[in-house]
């Protein structure tokens, strides 16, 4: 198996305690979520029925190939859906509100203050003709109109503080800004409510290895802070491996498998994600990538049964002709496998 | 900005003046005509003097204008005029010289220009951004169809089509000129609205037929913007629609149409003199009609050189106020 | 590979639709095109059917009865000098089409030649090409033609002069958006291969740049044919046109001059500006359809 990883995972500096808090009150769940996308060719399912839940505090790394429906999970989440994509169904509860129940406008004030996103590439998610200052005022006014003015500064400056920007950043342009330190603004913006939940979706994919380590930091940083659940959307296991608590792995827009960062390192049950975990570079398979054969499945035309048989090592003849669908293990872990239909404590 | 930028945009506004001026001075002298003869040559046949006399009236003129130096020096001469924004005598109206008949004509050119200008760049942009922004209703983004169907329309048919409609069909506004045959220019509310209405159909003839243009481009630039991430990052903000159309999504693709605008602007002022000829409008544009129907070829020239510095240099104003808006340009 | 092994093998008996074909589907998808193109072919059709069956003689002054409205014998009226607007628009028609074509065939060929040298060979020329460029756009090019039209001796204002006043001032569009695209052509890899394989710049530049230029090349000749339909038809209006020419402009200037609309001969002005709307609309609507093949990005667009 993996070594160098597994230590990483292993040495994360989280403690275990935040997983086994389970029986606490989640404070994010989300129930059968679905959405379709309806296009010339046809309709593409890119999130089909994913469940899962999070406790306040709890970190979810979210993995899997480009157009396994990770961001779609983020966006559904934040229901920035756009035509010709739908929401079909499910729940997205964060507290006690199923933001799938709200009005336009009960939704708009949930963005930011239940449920905050932090963009993918930084590059470009901020207004190039706006301060920076302007650009966070606006956001708190938004949600809180009778805030004095003196108020709303001091929270964006405190934003500004806690993700380690200088105050002198609220008055600067993005353009005069380096990658890192925009991305910083975008997490400041993300935790000026302070949020119940925050999705980062690739929040490190255009940055340098060094930024990289710094933004994830500040993630773990200011997520201590306000005890928010963190979902991190990305496909560097290796970086995730060293901040979140649980990861998920997503195919062809199903939750495939969910467990504890260290169960996933060192016995990954899907084969998809025990392929996933294999492919990842080493000391001691180096030199060697071991790719998953095949390739990723046109959303259009999905295989039957699971979408994973064709390129499954341990494919069985029910894999062709039957879904699985999503069970929890002894342990809490979730797999949607056929290869665990015996050990399922129930479905 | 830096200083080195406005030194640049001030040497390029010159050349351009530069350039036109030049174009006017060699044409007209590449050709056969001679515009003093022309004149002289016509009064000789209606007022009597004799050929005798025409070639020294010809020869006193062309010793006073200096016509008879070599090409150069007339040359320099000229480009000090234009400095000076000298653009000799008219020929019709001789002892008047062609600046003060522009002077004369200019307010009611730069009055209709303004408002209708003005109004079709407003109009044309919000209603651009309303018909590419996917928010916004369906009935209100249909409003911008019919504008962008006028595109192909040049305002002065746009102005010949009002004028058969509504000022021949309905007989709602007068067919054209000034003001109403018989009315004496007064400093009265009476005169006045005599003279807006016969301003309206001219104003209205410019803003349709410049609206299509701007709702157009500006459609282009807002289905770009709408795909950006700030648009997107906004809405995941909270911001309510209304803030998200103003702040991010029409400030944005707002600046283009600025630099757009001032590339437009000749295609404008020319517009608008024709518009203005074709109704009899007092103005710029029917005193070059005037003159084109009598020669006046000083005149015509001192019209278009005119217009040209006015255009070259509102385009470099135009350009000094972008960095105000955009503050990438304000610190590269 | 499951995609591959999943790829209906019916698709294989289905033959490609011949070209005309793909371009019929290709208008259907885009409306404006379709509509410009079907425009336009009407007018073509109403000039050459114009041409072999009305005399283009009535389209002169005196002619035909005077200031006659529209009738059986005379669809389209006719005017204060006695000409029969439908000769009129028959001859306008083919007048504009060819000082159009010709100016714009002009304009587009000037334009391709020094963009290319511009964009081509660089450094000096490729400098003093795009300053000329810059320092000229600004100029209000009708104006200047104003001035060219005006100083010409009204002999010598034909409709061939016309078309090369316009071709004078209007070939600075056509340098510039096609420099920029050769700009774009040379970066790519296909042209460095050639250039590193020994194929000389003339090879180069008709072989690997020329082919892949052509949507633009059209699309930039359709913008100069309206910006020349456009510089005359002004041109004209303000009288400067060659005044015994039935063209469009002249005759709505013609109308304008004799108060058309005061005397109650309002289809003297209002048969030229509709044949005008027509050829201008279709230009602008071909042309923008045009812009959405030669630029794909445009598109997105519904």
């Amino acid at each position: 198996m993996n070594v160098t990883l597994m230590q990483s995972a292993m040495e994360s500096s989280t403690p275990m305690h935040a997983l086994r808090a389970a029986t606490a009150d989640p404070v994010l769940r989300v129930r059968n979520l679905e959405v379709t996308y309806y296009t010339d060719s046809g309709r593409a399912k890119a999130l089909d029925n994913v469940s899962f839940t999070l406790n306040s505090g709890e970190k979810l790394g979210m993995v899997g190939e480009s157009g396994s429906g990770k961001s779609t999970m983020a966006l559904a989440m934040m229901r920035m859906i756009k035509p010709p994509g739908r929401i079909e169904g499910g729940q997205v509860i964060v507290g006690d509100t199923d933001l799938m129940s709200l009005d336009q406008e009960g939704m708009r004030k949930a963005r930011l203050s239940k449920i905050a996103y932090i963009p993918q590439g930084a590059m470009n998610s901020l207004n190039p003709v706006m301060r920076i200052g302007a650009q966070m005022v606006d956001a708190v006014k938004s949600h809180l109109p009778g805030e004095p003015k003196a108020a709303i500064e001091a929270r964006c400056r405190r934003a500004l503080q806690s993700v380690d920007l200088d105050a002198s950043v609220f008055r600067m342009y993005a353009h005069e800004l380096s990658g890192g330190m925009k991305q910083r603004v975008c997490i400041a913006i993300g935790i000026l409510l302070d949020p119940h939940v925050i999705i980062a979706d690739e929040p490190t994919s255009a940055l340098d290895v060094v930024t990289q380590r710094q933004v994830m930091e500040t993630i773990d940083n200011v997520q201590k802070q306000i005890n928010a659940a963190v979902i991190l959307i990305g496909h560097d296991m290796g970086l995730m491996a060293q901040f979140v608590d649980k990861v998920a792995v997503m195919y062809a827009g199903r939750l495939v498998e969910m467990s504890t960062v260290r169960e996933m390192f060192t016995d990954p049950k899907h084969p998809y994600a025990r392929a996933l975990i294999s492919s990842l570079p080493s000391l001691e398979n180096k030199g060697v990538f071991q790719g998953i054969p095949g390739l990723a499945p046109s959303l259009l035309r999905l295989p039957s049964g699971c979408a994973f048989h064709p390129r499954c090592s341990s494919a069985m003849a029910m894999c062709g002709t039957t879904r699985p669908e999503p069970r929890i293990l002894p342990g809490g872990r979730s797999v949607t496998c056929h290869l665990y239909d015996g050990e399922a404590s129930h479905g | 900005m830096t200083f080195k930028l406005v030194i640049r945009r001030l040497v390029f506004l010159v050349l351009v003046i530069w350039a036109a001026s030049t174009i006017v001075f060699f044409i007209p002298r590449l050709s056969s005509r001679n515009a003093l003869r022309e004149r002289f040559g016509e009064l000789a046949r209606t007022g009597g003097f004799s050929p005798e006399d025409l070639e020294k009236i010809i020869a006193n003129m062309n010793q006073q204008f200096g016509l008879d130096q070599p090409l150069l020096t007339q040359y320099w001469h000229y480009l000090g005029n234009i400095v000076r924004l000298d653009f000799g005598y008219s020929l019709y109206r001789y002892p008047s010289t062609v600046s003060d008949l522009i002077a004369q004509s200019l307010p009611w050119t730069i009055g209709l220009l303004l408002v209708t200008t003005i109004l079709s760049f407003v109009i044309g942009n919000l209603l651009g951004a309303i018909s590419a922004w996917p928010r916004a209703p369906g009935w209100l983004r249909g409003f911008a169809t019919p504008f962008i169907l006028l595109t192909g329309v040049p305002p002065v048919i746009m102005g010949i089509l009002l004028l058969f409609f509504i000022g021949f069909r309905l007989k709602w506004l007068p067919l054209g000129g000034a003001y109403s045959v018989g009315v004496v220019p007064t400093w009265t509310w009476v005169f006045f609205f005599d003279l807006m209405r016969h301003q309206i159909l001219p104003a209205l003839a410019l803003i349709f037929g410049s609206v299509g243009g701007w709702v157009l481009s500006m459609r282009g630039m807002g289905i770009t913007i709408q795909g950006e991430d700030y648009v997107n990052f906004a809405e995941h903000k909270g911001l309510t629609a209304g803030r998200i159309f103003r702040d991010y999504y029409v400030r944005n693709a707002m600046l283009p149409q600025v630099t757009g605008f001032a590339l437009a602007l000749g295609t404008v002022v020319t517009s608008a003199i024709i518009v203005e000829g074709l109704f009899g409008l007092p103005g710029i544009g029917t005193m070059l009609n005037l003159a084109i129907r009598s020669n006046d070829f000083p005149t015509i020239y001192g019209i278009v050189l005119f217009i040209t510095i006015a255009v070259a240099v509102l385009m470099t104003v135009v350009e000094f106020i972008l960095p105000l808006l955009d503050p990438r340009i304000r610190h590269s | 590979m499951s995609t591959v092994a999943l790829s209906p093998p019916v698709e294989k008996s289905i033959e490609r639709p011949g070209s005309l074909v793909l371009f019929l589907r290709y208008l259907r998808r885009n409306k404006g095109l379709a509509l410009g193109v079907i425009i336009l072919l009407a007018l073509v059709a109403f000039t050459v059917i114009g041409l072999l069956t009305v005399n283009t003689k009535n389209a002169y002054p005196l002619s035909v009865a005077l200031k006659k409205p529209p009738s059986w014998k005379y669809p389209f009226g006719t005017d204060f000098f006695g000409r029969d607007l439908l000769a009129a628009m028959v001859v306008g028609m083919w007048q504009t089409a060819f000082i159009g074509v010709l100016a714009g065939g002009l304009g587009t060929l000037i334009g391709v030649f020094l963009g290319f040298i511009s964009a081509y060979f660089g450094r000096w020329i490729d400098g003093s090409i795009r300053t000329i460029c810059q320092i000229l756009t600004p100029i209000p090019v009708l104006l200047i033609q104003v001035v060219i039209a005006g100083s010409l001796d009204k002999r010598d204002v034909t409709i061939v002069t016309m078309a090369l006043i316009v071709v004078l001032l209007a070939w600075m569009g056509p340098t510039l958006v096609i420099r920029a695209q050769v700009l774009t052509m040379k970066e790519r890899q296909f042209v460095a291969v050639a250039k590193l394989s020994g194929v000389s710049d003339l090879g180069i530049i008709f072989k690997e740049i020329l082919p892949c230029l052509l949507p633009f090349i059209a699309a930039a000749f359709v913008a100069q044919v309206f910006v020349a339909v456009f510089a005359s038809f002004y041109l004209a209006v303000l009288g400067l046109g060659p005044l015994r020419e039935p063209l469009l402009g002249n005759i709505i200037w013609a109308a304008q001059s004799q108060g058309a609309f005061f005397n109650g001969w309002w289809w003297w002005p209002i048969i030229p500006s509709i044949a005008m709307i027509l050829i201008l609309g279709s230009l602008a609507l071909i042309n923008m359809g045009l812009d959405e093949l030669a630029n794909p990005r445009v598109r997105r667009s519904e």
